[in-house]
Formats: C-alpha cells, sequence, structure tokens
C-alpha cells in the first residue's frame, strides 16, 4: 500500500498540471493578485511607521511572508471544491495510497507558490527593492518562505474538511486577513500600541518576515530569527499534517 | 456455490432518519442481484457501505472474501464501482480521466494508456478528443463512468442506478455491457427504481423499503408469492368497466381498474376456467372486449402486494 504512495501522490500532482494546462487564465490571475497587492503598498500606501532605511526593503519580504499566508486560503478553497465534487468518490473506492489527493494538491501548491515568489522577486527589483544578502541569503529566504506556506498549506487542508461545506469556508476567508495584517508585514510591531506589537511579535507569520528580512540584510532583520522561522513551521506541520491525513481517511464513513 | 458479499444487520442513521434499518443480504458468485426498491429507500447507503466508502453504525459487511470495514484496502483492489451520481475529474476529458485512474489502479503509465484506449472505443467515446468531461451529454458520461468502473476487470461490480436519466438507447447499451460482463464471470450488485430493469438484468431480486430487504428471491419466485397468474381484460368502451367488474365471474377483492387503459386485472386460481368464464360472460352481456389475457403478475404488483404501499415504485418507462 505504502509502496505506491509517491506514483499515487505523483499521479494527483499530474491531474492538477492538467487542470492548470486547461484554465492557464486561472493560474495568471492567482500569480497577479499578490504582485497587485505588493503595488499597492509600494505606491499607494507608502512608508511605514517605524521603518528604518528603504521602505521597499522592508515591504517587500513582508509581502513575500503575507503571499505565503494569504495561500492557507487559497488551498482551502481548493480542497473544499474537491472534496465536494463525485470524482472524489471513485478516488475513495479505489485501491490508492491514503492521502495521495491531499498529496498531489500540496505539491501543485508548492509549485504555484514558487512562480508565485518568482514572479514578486521579479517585480520587487523593478520598483527597486535590492537584496543584500547574497544568492546564500535569498535561497535561504526564499526556502524559510517555502517552509512557512507548507505549515499553512497543511492548515489549509485540515480546516477545508473541518469546515465542509463552501459556506464555512467564507467565515475562515474573513479570518485569514486580520491574522495576515496583524503581522509585521508593512510596519514594525515597535511602532504599535503595546499589546498589539506583542500579538504581532507572536505571529508566525512575523517570524518568517524578520528572519527573512535578516536573511536579504534589509531592514526590519534581526539575527536568531531564523530558528523561530523554523521552528514555528514544523510544530505547526506536525500538528495539522497527521490531522490532516486521519481526518482525510475518515471522511464522511 | 460461494457468497463474494454478505451484508449482515447493517444499520446506519441519519439524524433520527434509519437510512439502513438492519439489512441483510447475500449475493451469490457470477450472478447479478438485483436491489428493487423506491426513493430513500437506502439503496445507494447500501452500495457505499459495500464499496467502503461509508461505515455502517452496526453490523458487518464482506466484499469479495474480506471486511468492508477493517480491509478496506483489500476490497478496493477488488470492487469496480458506478456511483449513483457521476465520479468523474468534470475538467479533463475522457481519455485523461481513463488514464489517471488506470494509473491509480497502479496498471503503470503504458498499459493505463492502452486501457483507456480499449474502453473509450468500447463505449463509443473514442471520438471526444480532448473535450472536457463537463461538456459531455449524460449518456456520455455515465458511459464514461462505466468504463472508469470497469478499468481493473473487478471481480465485484456495484451499478447504483445505472441507467436513471439514459434514454432508451443508452439504457440498452447499458443492459448489453452488463450481460456481457456477466459472461466474464464477474458478480454484478445493481440497484434500480425500474422493476422492468431488475427483471430484465437479475437473477435474483431483492426488494428494499425504508432500509430493510422486504422481500428476496428470482424474479419468478417473487411474482408467485402474489399468489399466481392475473387475468388482463381490455375493454372497447370504458365505460363498461363497472358493469364488467360486477358481473364476470373473479374474485371482486383482488380487482383492480385502469380506466385510462380501458383495463381491468384480477389474480386466477384456475386459469383456463376463468379464461372461458369471462369470455363467456363478456359476450352473453354484450360487453366488446379488445383483449384477454392470461399472465403472470408483474414486480410491480408483487412489490405494492408486499409493501402494502401505493405508487411507491416508479412504472417501468
Ligand atoms: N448524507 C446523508 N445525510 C442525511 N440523510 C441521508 C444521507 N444519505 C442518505 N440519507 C437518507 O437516508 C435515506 C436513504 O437514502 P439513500 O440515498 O440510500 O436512498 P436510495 O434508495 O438510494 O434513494 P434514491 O432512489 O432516491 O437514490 C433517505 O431518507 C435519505 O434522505
Ligand atoms: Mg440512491
Amino acid at each position: 500500500m505504502t509502496t505506491y504512495a509517491l506514483t499515487d501522490s505523483w499521479t494527483m500532482t499530474r491531474r492538477e498540471l492538467a487542470h492548470w494546462a486547461r484554465q492557464p487564465v486561472r493560474v495568471l490571475v492567482g500569480l497577479v493578485f499578490p504582485v497587485m497587492l505588493l503595488l499597492m503598498f509600494g505606491y499607494l500606501v507608502g512608508g511605514g511607521r517605524g521603518v528604518e532605511g528603504e521602505y521597499v526593503d522592508y515591504l517587500v519580504p513582508g509581502m513575500l511572508a503575507l503571499t505565503m499566508a494569504f495561500g492557507l486560503e487559497a488551498t482551502m478553497i481548493a480542497v473544499t471544491q474537491d472534496l465536494n465534487k463525485g470524482v472524489i468518490d471513485r478516488f475513495r473506492s479505489m485501491p490508492m495510497a491514503n492521502g495521495a489527493v491531499l498529496v498531489g494538491r500540496s505539491a501543485a501548491d508548492m509549485l504555484q507558490s514558487v512562480l508565485s515568489l518568482a514572479a514578486m522577486i521579479g517585480v520587487g527589483y523593478a520598483i527597486g527593492w535590492r537584496v543584500h544578502g547574497g544568492v546564500g541569503g535569498l535561497l535561504a529566504a526564499v526556502g524559510l518562505l517555502l517552509l512557512f506556506r507548507f505549515a499553512m498549506l497543511w492548515i489549509g487542508i485540515h480546516l477545508a474538511m473541518v469546515a465542509g461545506k463552501p459556506e464555512m469556508v467564507q467565515a475562515v476567508q474573513i479570518l485569514v486577513w486580520p491574522v495576515g495584517f496583524l503581522s509585521n508585514a508593512f510596519a514594525t510591531p515597535d511602532s504599535m500600541p503595546g499589546w498589539l506589537g506583542t500579538v504581532v511579535d507572536w505571529n508566525p507569520m512575523s517570524q518568517t518576515a524578520t528572519a527573512v528580512r535578516d536573511q536579504l540584510g534589509g531592514p526590519g532583520g534581526e539575527p536568531g530569527h531564523v530558528g523561530a522561522a523554523v521552528v514555528w513551521p514544523l510544530a505547526l506541520l506536525a500538528v495539522f499534517f497527521p490531522l490532516a491525513l486521519r481526518r482525510f481517511a475518515r471522511l464522511s464513513r | 456455490m460461494t457468497d463474494v458479499i454478505v451484508a449482515e444487520g447493517l444499520r446506519k442513521r441519519y439524524g433520527d432518519k434509519a437510512a439502513l434499518d438492519g439489512l441483510d443480504l447475500r449475493v451469490a458468485r457470477g450472478s447479478v442481484h438485483g436491489v428493487l426498491g423506491p426513493n430513500g429507500a437506502g439503496k445507494t447507503t447500501l452500495v457505499r457501505v459495500l464499496s467502503t466508502l461509508l461505515r455502517p453504525d452496526e453490523g458487518r459487511a464482506e466484499v469479495a472474501g474480506h471486511d468492508a470495514e477493517h480491509e478496506a484496502y483489500d476490497v478496493r483492489l477488488r470492487i469496480g464501482l458506478l456511483g449513483q451520481h457521476a465520479a468523474l475529474d468534470e475538467e479533463l476529458g475522457g481519455r485523461q480521466n481513463l488514464e489517471m485512474f488506470g494509473r491509480l489502479y497502479h496498471l503503470g503509465a503504458r498499459h493505463a494508456r492502452v486501457r483507456a484506449d480499449e474502453l473509450l472505443e468500447r463505449f463509443g467515446l473514442a471520438d471526444t478528443g480532448r473535450k472536457p468531461v463537463r461538456a459531455y451529454s449524460g449518456g456520455m458520461r455515465r458511459r464514461l463512468d462505466l468504463a472508469a468502473s470497469l478499468i481493473r476487470d473487478p471481480e465485484v461490480l456495484f451499478l447504483d442506478e445505472p441507467t436513471t436519466g439514459l434514454d432508451p438507447r443508452g439504457r440498452a447499451e447499458v443492459w448489453a455491457a452488463v450481460r456481457s460482463l456477466v459472461g466474464g464471470g464477474t458478480t454484478v450488485l445493481l440497484t434500480t427504481q425500474y422493476l422492468e430493469e431488475a427483471d430484465q438484468l437479475a437473477d435474483r431480486i431483492s426488494l428494499v423499503d425504508r432500509g430493510r430487504v422486504v422481500a428476496d428471491g428470482t424474479a419468478d419466485e417473487l411474482k408467485a408469492r402474489t399468489g399466481g397468474d392475473r387475468i388482463d381484460v381490455v375493454l372497447r368502451d370504458g365505460g363498461q368497466l363497472g358493469a364488467a367488474v360486477a358481473l364476470l365471474p373473479l374474485d371482486a377483492a383482488g380487482v383492480s381498474v385502469d380506466a385510462d387503459r380501458r383495463l381491468l386485472s384480477a389474480p386466477v386460481t384456475d386459469r383456463m376456467a376463468a379464461l372461458s368464464g369471462v369470455v363467456r360472460a363478456l359476450e352473453s352481456a354484450g360487453i366488446e372486449a379488445e383483449d384477454v389475457v392470461l399472465r403472470r403478475p408483474t414486480l410491480d404488483e408483487v412489490f405494492l402486494h408486499l409493501t402494502g404501499d401505493d405508487h411507491r415504485v416508479k412504472e417501468a418507462v
């Protein structure tokens, strides 16, 4: 049974890629949205409170982390839609490796995130953002961002199965936004009222953003944050990955 | 003869409604078993339990020698499922669907491709190209769904209302496919609301009502249980039905009248005596008949007889 875990997951990943090939516009729209947010905050909203140095060097890493956080919502919507499709019954009546459906989804979403990061880094460069930490720093930053995305992904999968119906997804969607914005993506916690600053500091997304800023050598980075940016996502994964797999195996049974 | 499907005391509740209420079933290897019942009888719930999609609250199900609850993987290796609703990836084409399922059945990439082509050809879907399933007609979708459930030559095939919503040609195609499978030794469990379908395809039939089996047997055995043969009389003038009922030498309690078809129908014990009695009585009263026939009861009448409930089963179309 487990001998097929890899091939089944690959088959399910191919399924997602086949969907992309059928709907390229949908993929493009998904890439454009975070880029638009970046441009909006870069040009319209202007300098962040409490930031020393170039704001764009503060903003871009924050937006990268925010994009990864919003991935939770994208994953959740996709899984909810998938689970309400008839084809899921066929998958579940076949001798497939348990969870290959979910692994296929996560592989496709990770690939989408890589494309999304590439697009945002390109646009960030165009609006004047620069990497000050060398290629090694850039790669480390991308690694931390993808690790964070991976944790968000499995939270999204789990919540989708708990919520079940598309109506419930909206409720979670409304919650993702404040969590995304109650972070240091746009402004430093020091510039906020005490309790808010504390919340923002503890937000796992802030940890990732701070570590990424450190790796990229921009304002707002603090050495020593990499540990937290690794531990937080791993801890979330340790909880939600097994929960999601278990939940899927017992789905509607 | 060994039983390939064994269900014992299956119960499944939704809220305070029992979808399965102590259902027992045995299906012999290589046979076609019809599960016949009205809307909400529990047919789909039964199929979902047997095909490992649903865990019963109580009871036990064994399919192809394995427990459906605790050995789901072994059961899944040996079954094919055509659910009541299409279980296909609507965004992909027919070939893409079958290839994907073939890979998931671990046929290997090349064999999955070959098998997809074979099945598309066999079900008349070879020229659908890249068109997504979303754009298929109901009949095409049903055929593709059936093809998908046959990828691995299943030992046991579940068909949940396989022909509901199909036109006569689509229905004939599905029937032909089922018949050809049985030649190959597959055991088929088929649910239907159509009496004619169960009568045509099934070796044995279970009548299901409110989550339990209310009668079980071959079509002939079930028919025998309503008390033997019937006589049908079609009159030229429907207005004379009342007069005919009063006058004919028949068991008045068992007579049913269908005014639209100018038909009266009654159970008989002595076939020849009833036939000649009816013809003579009609002649002497001067009532003109278009048709007088002796026949076995239909399953519809059997069902009404056994459940004592009217208008719960659809007439076969
Ligand atoms: N998921 C569910 N939630 C609540 N009630 C359900 C659920 N599934 C089935 N039921 C109820 O259980 C009963 C049996 O349903 P089932 O779908 O098995 O009937 P069926 O014989 O397949 O009917 P049909 O001919 O309409 O397909 C029905 O009363 C139905 O409303
Ligand atoms: Mg049903």
